[in-house]
């Protein structure tokens, strides 16, 4: 059964990443009894890492793993951060962010979670059409494409998965290139400025990932995958 | 100064620190978030070269003597701007406040610029105080941290209009540089404290001001890229860009860079050390030494010419804080323009 949670852990990513938090090394033990009961316990790079993206990575854990079946309790335990009894007991008590953070929070987090599954598409963009391009696809020919007749790749699934979690179109016939924020088809002479968009979203989030994962390693001496 | 293969760099670091974060400095009650803090500092400078580690305790408190020869007998820098960071919440006299580095800067004439800070939302009483600060200590800067909390305000924006009486009152005094902190953060905790559009407004209504966006918005530097291609007074400073990523990470450090030039031009972009995060010393001579790979990932990233690395390292912050630099430093009229502009000019010439 630890095997299915550690499944169920690797559909938890960090918002802000991108990445799940199996890869990312912040899921630092997890343990399953023999009767169901299930405890993970959750590390970060740093004391000080935003605290409302910790929020959200707890409480997607603690209902990933709730939802393996034969799991009876779950236990999701955020170690040494400057909130982690804030969101510990938040989570356990299947609070919102808001109700865990008494007075100090203001809204729910569905904003910030759409806002960077936004990102996720722009950088994911740039991931599909960065080897298209090389191949010699001009701009213009790339905001012909649907997705459909885009070449079936790990980086094109990944990209109609986060789209679909947006409402996005995802299908077949659904168009390449997209604006994340209104779903509109992005064609003329709006493409260029938008690959470059895409571009730069990719590098900004693959540059904090980077960081992360050193710091991560400097706090644990922690292999980094 | 710094000099290689008959080039000569002045060098000005924007972005530096004098602070005490040890034992001695901590709020009582407030120990663990003092501790975490400087600990988590501390991890930063991991992501730099083996050699040039501390271990925590000089960490947390490095002496005078070891800041003037690193930053400036070793460390190339020939002007190092102080930023102060009050964080008086977890230590007693503050991080690394404008008193502390302008005593240190008092004592070597001509080599530090001391600059301040404010927080819209101290009122009156932080009017007076950034009066008080410019006029003893001779700031022509600021530094912000709009995310800051401040008696149960979780973050303000810039674009507030307490912010602009404060920019007003800063532009009045002779200030000319805003220093904006939009990087990693803590509080608020549910805001957008990396947002950056709030410098998009004031950049258009403080055109004198020059809005120095201090870490590039990392995470988030698409926004910033995408913000400061379209406001002729937002600079990029780079503090935690080389530092962070040029050691540890080249590839999305070329990448990045890449990014920058190509969005924000070499013309505004400043380098800053960190210090005490990172010595300037490697920074200096690794980013001379850099050049954009020769890799089909990165073959529409423009290559840098001396003159870009000149600007970066040293005379555009000259410029931000009028500092006279000697000609011997200075970059030939029309010798910054990469070649693949001259061509794309030509070309749209014809």
């Amino acid at each position: 059964m630890r095997g299915d949670v550690l499944t169920a852990l690797a559909t938890v990513r960090d918002p802000e990443l991108d990445e799940p938090i199996t890869t990312l090394g912040f899921v630092a033990s997890c343990t399953v009894t023999a009767d169901g009961q299930a405890q993970v316990r959750l590390r970060l790079p740093t004391y000080f890492c935003a605290p409302n993206f910790a929020f959200l990575m707890v409480a997607d854990a603690y209902d990933a793993v709730s939802a393996v079946p034969g799991v009876r309790t779950a236990e999701v335990i955020l170690d040494d951060h400057f909130a982690s009894d804030a969101i510990n007991q938040g989570v356990a008590a299947q609070a919102g962010f808001v109700q865990s953070f008494d007075g100090e929070a203001v809204a729910e987090l569905g904003d910030l979670r759409a806002q960077f599954l936004r990102k996720a598409v722009m950088a994911g963009t740039d991931l599909v059409c960065r080897p298209l391009i090389a191949a010699g696809v001009t701009p213009t020919e790339l905001a012909a494409l649907p997705l459909g007749a885009v070449p079936a790749s790990p980086e094109l699934e990944r990209l109609r998965r986060r789209r679909a979690e947006l409402g996005l179109a995802a299908d077949d016939c659904a168009p390449l290139l997209i604006d994340p924020s209104t779903g509109e088809r992005v064609d003329g002479e709006a493409v260029p400025l938008h690959l470059r968009r895409a571009r730069v979203t990719r590098a900004g989030i693959e540059a904090n990932t980077s960081m992360c994962s050193g710091m991560l390693q400097h706090r644990y001496s922690a292999p980094i995958g | 100064m710094y000099e290689k293969d008959g080039e000569k760099y002045f060098i000005v670091d924007t972005h530096m620190h004098y602070w005490n974060a040890a034992p001695d400095n901590w709020v009582p009650g407030a120990e663990q978030y003092a501790k975490g803090w400087i600990e988590c500092f501390h991890a930063y400078q991991s992501l730099g070269p083996q050699e040039t580690h501390w271990p925590i305790e000089k960490f947390q408190k490095y002496s005078e003597d070891d800041l003037m020869k690193d930053v400036f007998e070793d460390g190339h820098v020939d002007v190092a701007i102080f930023q102060p960071t009050y964080l008086k919440e977890w230590y007693k006299e503050g991080f690394n406040t404008t008193e502390r580095n302008a005593a240190l800067g008092e004592k070597h004439p001509g080599m530090f610029i001391a600059n301040t800070r404010f927080d819209p939302r101290d009122g009156d009483n932080g009017l007076d105080e950034l009066r008080r600060n410019v006029e003893r200590y001779g700031s022509k800067g600021v530094k912000l941290y709009t995310a800051e909390w401040n008696n149960g305000s979780r973050g303000y924006k810039l674009s507030d209009p307490a912010a602009y009486r404060f920019l007003e009152k800063a532009q009045e005094l002779g200030i000319k540089n805003i220093h904006v902190h939009k990087g990693p953060t803590i509080w608020p905790l549910d805001k957008d404290a990396f947002d950056v559009s709030d410098i998009d407004h004031c950049a258009t209504d403080f055109p004198e001001l020059n809005f120095i966006v201090e870490h590039v918005g990392l995470p988030r530097i698409e926004d910033f890229c995408f913000m400061a291609t379209q406001e002729p007074n937002v600079y990029a400073g780079l503090s935690v860009v080389i530092g962070g990523l040029m050691h540890a990470r080249p590839k999305f450090f070329a990448k990045v860079m890449g990014e920058l030039l190509f969005w924000v031009g070499e013309d505004k972009m400043t380098f800053g050390s960190d210090y005490g995060i990172w010595e300037p010393k490697w920074q200096v001579e690794g980013f001379v030494d850099w050049q954009m790979p020769d890799d089909e990932e990165l073959s529409d990233y423009q290559k840098l010419t001396t003159a870009t690395k000149k600007k970066i390292l040293g005379l555009n912050a000259a410029k931000l804080y009028d500092i006279t630099v000697p000609a011997e430093f200075m970059v030939p009229a029309q010798a910054g323009e990469p070649a693949a502009k001259d061509d794309a000019q030509l070309v749209a010439g014809q």
